[in-house]
């Protein structure tokens, strides 16, 4: 069974000598015992090996303890950060008040402490509400094709035509004014983009041919989404999420600046950042501390999503 | 047992609409398989050639189910599965399974190679969970791969061994028939050698049929038992491959046998230089495909396809050129004939010209 063209002697015997059936020894550092771990036990150990991912993983975490015991106990803040003294106000940083106080007199690291809760409340739950509705649309659009996809893309296009602060002003207006409703509007707003990633991913991953091993298999629709497209799209939704957090804690706060988002005993940064502004000249600090706490934390947010993004990908993962 | 036909191809079609209106309504159509019946025998390697576009890998998708075939019948030990409903589909799809041409796209990248190869196992529910393990070793060993390298992901293979994952997974469901889409054609001269001689093995050892899709003729000699030659979504030619290699009766394959190249650079020979392009499928010429850049054409070529019919005893050939019911001496002789008079000394270093080309029919356009 040889033929002249391509059984070549010479070519074949330079690597293996009979490749066909030999399988090549297990060299010494490879051992057996490297076990098969789970998708998610693997990213979490290539995770560990960031530095960059676990400080802002610890950093986040620490944000959601600051945000559970000042919800919890609010009496380990050094002031109540509603309380307003008048006589106390615009004071610089200083022992006593570590990053000043505000116009009313309130100590603004009580309140940057306490802003903790709503900014992150608002962040992942917003995010949530556009990931959960936006991936799912996308996901059907990209898969489905057709009339389907034509439909589901268009009215996200009609969303996207609008200003999404205008789009979410309609929402307020709609829905009526509160922190609950203003995490609802947010999140509607920025689903289409979530929509129009996932479904372009979607679409690229489909025309692969491991999706079409996967049906040849004989997998269903249910497993070649969950186990074959999604895990390969996963990556460009982490990213666009932990960005999305940023994002959605800035809108939070522009809506709090038109004074439809918290109200305003509330301590929320947008709506701290935004006070302040009016007296950046004389009181600088009033504005640069809660700008700081939102600056780090969108920061810890996308340096931890590219983390994750990198944890997923095999081919960056670290062994 | 060894002529019975395990797949029976019967006049499958397949078109792609090429444009369409603006309310959405096809306007034109690619015909992409045209007409085409063939079967193959339990323990065959039927392979299946022609160059880009002719329609050989869609064949493959049909048959695995990928695609649905615009008309026509894939008769499956004595079923037709083109009819079945998508659930029984399926379970018969288990029994045919696809080797993919480009081993750096068909494998999920996120998978380990032995998530990769025990899903089918799974999927299936072939084996009880416990066993998986064992049965995933045994695969990687029969296509070549130490069992240590399982928990690897993809991009750590070369090409080579990426196609013996894409093997063992099509192994694992115990399949009666593969489609080998062009399974070497992405790898290296020298890996294809040893791509091909693993399939080879594999055949002999668990009692495989394939249907081998290659674009050139000297891949599938090697591992086909009987080849059947494409041209624009036609057959043209179905013959044992000694047959079609000795003697080949359609210009087309004449000219793809001509075209083979030759190791030895001090080689003299003929060869047949093909005028022209492939027409388009999207309008393809009403007679003989082919006839376009036919060598040998006579009059009706233009007029009326030519039916693929048994001109020498189990060699079909689509031609008009051949007579019905003529002698096989007189139809050997014609195509020596047709093969003698159009094929043009060039290649290989002559006395005279040391960089020689392939020299060019006269009035040819491509050099």
């Amino acid at each position: 069974m040889t033929t002249e063209l391509i059984d070549d002697d010479v070519l074949l015997s330079e690597d293996e000598p009979n490749p066909s059936s030999v399988p090549p020894e297990a060299p010494d550092y490879e051992h057996a015992a490297q076990k098969p771990e789970s998708l998610w036990k693997d990213m979490w150990y290539s995770l560990t090996q960031s530095k960059t991912a676990m400080v802002s993983l610890v950093f986040i975490l620490l944000l959601v303890v600051i945000a559970i015991v000042t919800a919890v106990a609010p009496q380990v803040l050094p002031y109540n950060p509603y309380q307003q003294d008048l006589s106390q106000s615009f004071q610089p940083p200083s022992m006593q008040h570590w990053f000043g106080t505000d116009q009313q007199g309130r100590d603004i690291f009580s309140r940057v402490l306490v802003g903790t809760q709503i900014s992150l409340t608002v962040g992942l739950l917003s995010v949530a509400i556009s990931l959960a509705i936006g991936v799912t649309l996308g996901a059907v659009a990209g898969y489905k094709g057709g009339v389907v996809d034509t439909v589901i893309m268009r009215v996200m296009d009609m969303m996207l035509a609008i200003p999404s602060i205008l789009l979410a002003i309609a929402f307020m207006a709609a829905l009526g004014q509160g922190i609950d409703k203003a995490i609802v509007a947010i999140g509607l707003v920025s689903i289409p983009e979530y929509a129009r990633i996932v479904r372009s991913q979607i679409l690229s991953v489909k025309q692969s041919d491991y999706v079409a091993a996967a049906r040849v298999i004989g997998d269903n629709d249910f497993t070649i989404i969950f186990r074959h497209v999604l895990p390969n799209v996963l990556p460009s939704i982490i990213v666009r999420a932990t960005l999305g957090i940023s994002g959605a804690i800035l809108d939070a706060a522009a809506l709090g600046f038109l004074g439809l988002g918290v109200q305003p005993p509330a301590a929320e940064w947008g709506d701290m950042l935004g006070r302040g502004r009016n007296y950046i000249f004389q009181a600088p600090y009033a504005m640069i501390f809660p700008g700081l706490a939102i600056t780090v934390t969108v920061l810890a947010f996308n340096l931890l999503g590219d983390g994750v993004r990198d944890a997923l990908d095999p081919k960056a993962r670290k062994r | 047992m060894a002529s019975e036909n395990l797949i029976e191809v019967q006049h499958l079609t397949k078109s792609f609409v090429a444009e369409s209106n603006f309310f959405g309504k096809p306007t034109s159509f690619v015909q992409a398989v045209d007409d085409v019946s063939f079967s193959i025998r339990r323990g065959e390697a039927f392979g299946l050639v022609g160059e880009s576009g002719c329609g050989k890998s869609t064949i493959g998708k049909m048959l695995v189910g990928l695609l649905k075939p615009t008309s026509g019948k894939i008769i499956f030990e004595g079923k037709d599965i083109t009819a079945l409903p998508v659930k029984e589909r399926r379970r018969y799809c288990r029994d045919i399974q696809l080797i993919f041409q480009d081993p750096y796209a068909s494998l999920n990248p996120r998978m380990t190679i032995a998530q990769i190869v025990a899903e089918p196992i799974r999927t299936n529910n072939i084996l009880p969970a416990d066993k998986i393990d064992a049965r995933v070793d045994e695969l990687l060993e029969r296509v070549g791969l130490a069992s240590y390298m399982k928990n690897r992901y993809p991009h750590e293979f070369s090409g080579g061994q990426r196609q013996r994952v894409g093997i063992a997974r099509a192994l694992a469901v115990n399949p009666k028939l593969i489609v080998c889409d062009e399974p070497v054609s992405a790898l290296d001269v020298s890996i294809q050698a040893q791509v091909l001689n693993l399939l080879d093995d594999l055949k002999d050892q668990l009692g495989l049929t394939y249907l081998f899709i290659a674009h050139g003729l000297n891949v599938v000699k090697h591992i086909s038992d009987r080849v059947g030659v494409m041209y624009l979504g036609r057959l043209m030619e179905i013959a044992p491959k000694n047959s079609l290699y000795h003697e080949p009766l359609c210009p087309y394959t004449q000219a793809l046998l001509s075209a083979i190249p030759s190791p030895d650079p001090h080689l003299q020979r003929k060869r047949i230089i093909l005028e022209g392009d492939v027409p388009s499928p999207i309008d393809p010429p009403a007679g003989c495909r082919f006839a376009s850049r036919c060598f040998a054409k006579v009059g009706a070529c233009d007029v009326a396809a030519p039916e693929l019919r048994e001109i020498l005893p189990d060699h079909l050939c689509a031609c008009h050129r051949y007579e019905k019911n003529s002698g096989a001496a007189d139809v050997r002789k014609l195509a020596r004939d047709i093969q003698y008079d159009a094929a043009r000394p060039s290649y290989g270093r002559g006395a005279k010209d040391v960089n020689a080309d392939p020299v060019v029919a006269p009035g040819a356009k491509k050099a």
